[in-house]
């Protein structure tokens, strides 16, 4: 058998140690349809019996893959089918009764989120649909480990605005009602257009219609090895840069290939996919936005951050591409602000807007994600926010999502501390024309034509 | 099927004859050592061979890993998968 190379080994080892790569999540897709009943106690029953015995020894083989592999794997997760599907007769009383079983089977199993409070209503609304949305507010304010989300459009069917008026209504109310502790069931909530169905990360990962019974999807890391190989790379064009970055990625990806092929197996789960993401964190030099300034820009937030942005999430998945067997989720570089140090401080001197980040999630997964708005910023708001962010998934066929926080009780130059991977959110100034007589028609805005395109 | 162990920490003497002396113990063969000593920092890359280890592999990390502590070293072990599936198409 062929050594193992003594520069490789310093360089994977470089990569964990000093770059901050890991398996930022393995996510195990759990279908629910089998536990379909009209009655909620039984229907809870079989949830909380299902997830339980699927994803029982999903921590443990974590654990063990983590220690067999020397990387870390910082989440273990749980998506399963929308919620919206699966308690299509209950009201809203009895999809909070599933919340709090979905969220006792969390806590029992010891992972970090379980995603799937979900419902699909780009083209209207199933009362099921209604009853689960409806809930949100108390489903979310009263779980800990419960995601939940909303896909208010597709480039298919369009943009249902009359959802999206709610959905601001909703992510208001839920700012209120945990004001004692900064809001935080906001970032449990994310609203999509084009949601993707084999998604890892939350809070917008549930296990779509389409999926195997029991799916294992893995979700990468490595914002600060990408940042170092463009250190290492010194004053190269830009063609060269993406070359750096596509081997870098190619790298990254293969160790997420290696972790979902061998979880799939040890769980006797189907292999899903690898989402080729780079997923920042607060931790310094774990930073997407320092991989655009070590490109060449002053402060992420520019004029050439677009671009720059461009290249390499382009760059990401064409390296990433070729090391997994299958991709999907969100593939693409995140661009969260609480979450990432360089945001967070691109924020703090001036040099990034959120009209700016909107700009950037044109060409990046995944969309104006865990930003802190003021407290008193009106629903409407909230909601043209999310129309804008929406449309432009919607008009690129792409995903694109809001996770917004209204940080209840604050203001501009104030933070949220969330602490640990969610970090802390800038409250970031947001333009207060009212946009509240054109969310108030509602309706559909039709699908995009797709030919024509300029 | 191989495995990567690497040894960093302070110098003192002995620390090759007790990582080699603890895999012999556990049947892991060494097939290649590279090691330096730099401004008094002891470094070491072994790569063994765990096809006939006498425990699970998860349980040999552990034992390297206390060895480590018990002789202040930092010892990783890892998996030679993820260097192979890293560097090799």
């Amino acid at each position: 058998m062929p050594l193992i190379n003594s520069n490789d080994i310093l360089e994977t080892i470089n990569m964990i140690h000093e770059d901050n790569l890991d398996i930022r999540t393995i996510t195990m897709g759990i279908s629910l349809f089998d536990c379909v009943s009209d009655d909620t106690e039984r229907l809870c029953t079989r949830i909380y019996d299902k997830i339980t015995r699927r994803a029982e020894h999903l921590v443990a083989v974590g654990q063990s893959i983590e220690k067999k592999y020397g990387i870390p794997v910082i989440n273990k997760r749980i998506a399963i089918t929308p919620v919206s599907y699966i308690g299509g007769t209950c009201d809203a009383d009895g999809f909070v009764r599933i919340a709090h079983t979905l969220d006792r089977a969390a806590a029992d199993l010891g992972v970090n989120f379980i995603g799937g409070y979900t419902a699909l209503v780009q083209k209207g609304e199933t009362a099921g649909a209604t009853n689960l949305i409806d809930s949100i507010p108390e489903a979310l304010s009263t779980t800990r480990c419960l995601c939940g989300s909303v896909n208010v459009a597709s480039t298919k069917a369009g943009i249902n605005m009359y959802a999206i008026a709610k959905m601001g209504k909703i992510i208001k109310d839920l700012a209120y009602r945990t004001r004692d502790d900064e809001s935080f069931a906001c970032s449990k909530l994310v609203v999509f257009a084009n949601a993707p169905e084999d998604n890892p990360f939350m809070a917008g990962a549930f296990c779509g219609a389409g999926e195997p019974d029991n799916v294992i999807n893995v979700g990468i890391s490595g914002p600060g090895v990408v940042a170092s190989a463009i250190k290492r790379a010194g004053d190269c064009d830009l063609a060269q840069l993406a070359e750096t970055v596509k081997r870098t990625a190619f790298k990254i990806t293969r160790v997420g290939q290696l972790v979902a092929a061998e979880a799939a197996d040890a769980l006797d789960s189907t292999l899903g996919i690898v989402d080729l993401s780079l997923a920042p964190t607060p931790a310094v030099g774990d930073s997407v936005a320092y991989i655009l300034e070590e490109m060449g820009l002053e402060s992420c937030g520019a004029h050439g951050t677009t671009a720059a942005l461009a290249l390499l999430n382009d760059a990401v998945k064409k390296g990433g591409v070729m090391a997994a067997q299958h991709v999907g989720g969100l593939s693409g570089s995140f661009i969260p602000v609480s979450e990432d140090a360089g945001m967070i401080a691109a924020v703090e001197r001036g040099a990034l807007s959120i009209e700016k980040l909107e700009a950037m999630t044109a060409v990046c997964s995944v969309g104006l994600d865990m930003i802190a708005i003021p407290g008193d910023t009106d629903e409407s708001i909230i909601s043209g926010i999310i129309a804008d962010e929406i449309a432009i998934g919607v008009a690129n066929t792409k995903t694109t999502a809001v996770r917004v926080i209204p940080a209840y009780g604050k203001k501009v130059g104030e933070s949220l501390e969330f602490g640990g991977l969610f970090g802390r959110a800038p409250i970031m100034r947001v333009n207060t024309y009212s946009p509240a007589k054109f969310i108030k028609r509602g309706g559909r805005i039709p699908a995009p034509i797709h030919s024509l395109k300029n | 099927m191989q495995a990567v162990i690497t040894v960093t920490g302070k110098d003192t003497s002995g620390i090759v004859a007790a990582v080699s002396a603890e895999c012999a113990a556990h049947h892991a063969n060494i097939s290649d050592i590279t090691q330096s000593v730099v401004g008094g920092y002891f470094v070491m890359i072994m790569i063994v061979d765990i096809d006939k280890l006498d425990i699970d592999f998860s349980e040999f990390v552990d034992v390297m890993t206390s060895l480590g502590k018990s002789k202040s070293l930092v010892i990783n072990t890892m998996h030679g998968n993820i260097f192979d599936s890293m560097h090799k198409i």
